[in-house]
């Protein structure tokens, strides 16, 4: 065990990869700042949370502070720092959803996985979560998955059986955004 | 109206409409050839003519807004604004999806006339496979020349940037956009200056709107004046319009502007749904206010809508609200969005809108008093950058939805509060007191009585007990 007094470096967070592909993203922007979205995208993609370690290696490559990071990050209520559920579903509870029962589909799945909305199930398939129009009203009441599957117009079946389809795991991915 | 012909739609139903060989061979990019031979001023002077409207909300001339950039500019950026979030708005979601390529040609020829040479396109993060969509089209054209270097020879460079959201409404206000595109929160910037003048970068930036840019190369290929005769007068050219809530059929259609509510809700959306009656509906995504029923004939375009008390056209997305439902029902939806998308910088508004959500919430559990209509009111009429109490127009849009309904439904309103009254929900005598002004006294405030310890837990133990 180390001493307290000469602690070893702590490990990256961030993978070889990762740094790379932020870095690559640096050319498209007149100031290295501008890349902090795309890279939390990056980090969250990879590690499905943005611990503060990565905040701060994030920080350093883009020669900003850690707290310009988290400052941009902690704005949008997007990045958690604990890891999210293997799928992350919002379902909508703007006008157009809620007036064909969005809040009650929300609610009902909430019973259905015994999790309150922004919570992961136990077996860390799902994380379920509320959102404000998805632009996804021809489908409402409607629900998203963070790989892209849309799911609407829903009702109480419909919601099981996505719940159900989404359990199994992620769509293969035909187009991975860099 | 009899022979509009569909434009920004037309490749929707074509199958792999979406890629760069079909988009070509139904005319594509012939419009940006043309553009990219003449002169940039040329451009700006036709996009002027054809007094092209922003399609994004506030209905700004497209042709005006470029002409502010300063002469004597040394670099120009673009920001193409997909962070289309109003509510019941999925137009350029379509647009992206089904014609990547139309968008491309818009905002190439939208740079060349403004000498952008680099364009950013901000899309929200869940417009997903928007995104993967548009990511590939603009590989496709860059393979093809249509973007890059020296494109078609004139000597124009240009490169188009993917940069997605994060889920934040208030990245659709440009200055929002522009200040999360640098890497910073979505805040608003205080105007003047304006970004054509200082935006993105500290650099001179246009910023538009996906349709907006979409209806450039057809304005090109046809003209000012064919833009000029569809839709009505002051409000040229074609729109999509999205019709979703209490409807048979959730549709977007394009129609040349100045289609009314009722048409779209008989003619496209199949009629209201469960064979019910329109109660009201909203004109234009949920801050431009509301409708009742009698104002349904009212023509969806820049002018028109500000007779009947709405804010403006918007983004002209129709949501219908059926006469089963509660107009309470209607606000505190409308309330606890802005409540939650507020972010934050103004005080009359980060306050303002989560006002307007506490007291339509205590309404609807029970505890509503007739007193607090008239306040919402009050509150409503000074918040906004109409009475010039915000950077931003987020707060006029939270304000207008309260404005409409409490005046349009008041009856209603009272109503529910004289049925809908529950003792637990009411507010406390503390609370009345201070709704009073009586200023609160040290000695005499009671504080709440606590639980027993025995029941008391920690915030990590509620979860458990649930």
């Amino acid at each position: 065990m180390a001493s307290p007094t000469s602690p070893k470096a702590p490990a990256a967070v961030l993978t070889e990869g990762i740094r790379q592909r932020i870095l690559d993203l640096l050319p498209r922007y007149p100031r290295k700042q501008a890349a902090v979205l795309p890279a939390l995208h990056l980090v969250l993609e990879h590690l499905r949370c943005v611990p503060y370690a990565a905040m701060a290696e994030i920080a350093e490559l883009l020669e900003i502070t850690p707290a310009e990071v988290h400052d941009a990050m902690s704005f949008y209520g997007f990045f958690p720092q604990a890891p999210m559920g293997e799928c992350r579903v919002w379902i909508c509870r703007s006008l157009s959803c809620a007036l064909r029962g969005g809040d009650e589909l929300l609610e009902h799945a909430c019973q259905k996985l015994r999790i309150e909305p922004g919570q992961t199930t136990p077996d860390g398939k799902i994380t379920l979560e509320f959102a404000e129009c998805l632009g996804i009203c021809d489908f409402a009441p409607a629900a998203l998955v963070d790989d892209g599957r849309i799911f609407g117009p829903l009702d109480e079946a419909g919601v099981d059986a996505m719940l159900d389809t989404v359990k199994q795991g992620r769509k293969p991915t035909q187009a991975q955004v860099s | 109206m009899a022979n509009f012909e569909p434009v920004l739609s037309r490749n929707f139903s074509v199958p792999e409409g979406h890629t760069l060989k079909v988009y070509e061979s139904r005319g594509g990019y012939q419009a940006a050839r043309k553009a990219l031979a003449s002169d940039p001023d040329a451009v700006i002077t036709t996009v002027k003519d054809s007094e092209l409207r922003g399609r994004g909300g506030a209905g700004f001339p497209t042709g005006l807004k470029w002409t502010f950039l300063p002469k004597d500019r040394k670099e120009t950026l673009m920001c193409i604004n997909a962070d289309e979030s109003e509510p019941a708005t999925f137009n350029n979601r379509l647009l992206m999806e089904k014609d990547p390529h139309q968008l491309i040609e818009g905002i190439l020829i939208s740079c060349f006339a403004t000498r952008a040479a680099t364009a950013y396109l901000y899309i929200r993060f869940e417009y997903i496979d928007a995104a993967a969509i548009l990511e590939r089209a603009i590989a496709e054209a860059r393979a093809a020349g249509h973007l890059g270097k020296n494109i078609y020879g004139s000597g124009f460079d240009l490169e188009i940037y993917v940069h997605r959201g994060a889920g934040a409404y208030i990245c659709g206000e440009e200055t929002g956009l522009i200040e999360s595109l640098e890497g910073k929160r979505g805040w608003p910037r205080i105007k003047p200056p304006f970004p054509a003048i200082e935006g993105a970068f500290r650099k001179p930036t246009v910023v538009n709107n996906v349709e907006t840019l979409c209806c450039v190369p057809h304005i090109i290929e046809r003209g000012a004046g064919w833009f000029k005769s569809i839709g009505t007068p002051k409000s040229y050219g074609p729109k999509l319009y999205c019709v979703s809530g209490a409807v048979n059929k959730q549709v977007c259609v394009e129609l040349p502007l100045g289609v009314t509510t009722r048409a779209l809700i008989e003619e496209h959306a199949g009629g209201v749904w469960k064979g019910r009656k329109a109660k009201a509906a909203v004109p234009g995504g949920i801050s431009m206010g509301l409708l009742s029923a009698d104002e349904l004939d009212v023509p969806l375009d820049f002018e028109s809508l500000r007779l009947p008390g709405c804010l403006g056209l918007g983004t002209a997305a129709v949501t219908v609200i059926d006469d089963q439902t509660s107009i309470v029902d209607y606000l505190y939806n409308c309330c606890r969005f802005f409540a939650h998308e507020s972010c934050g910088q103004c005080t009359p508004c980060r306050e303002g809108t989560s006002w307007f959500y506490k007291t339509i919430k205590r309404m609807k559990a029970g505890g509503g008093r007739l007193q607090d209509l008239d306040v919402m009111l009050h509150m409503a009429n000074n918040l906004g950058i109409i009475p010039g109490t915000t950077i931003c127009g987020l707060a006029d849009g939270a304000a207008w939805p309260v404005k409409n309904a409490i005046t349009k439904y008041r009856a209603e309103f009272e109503d529910y509060i004289k049925t809908h009254q529950n003792s637990a929900a009411l507010p406390t005598a503390l609370q009345e007191r201070i709704a009073e002004g009586v200023r609160g006294d040290v000695d005499t405030i009671v504080l709440p009585v606590l639980p027993a310890a025995g029941v008391r837990h920690s915030p990590g133990k509620a979860a458990d007990a649930l």
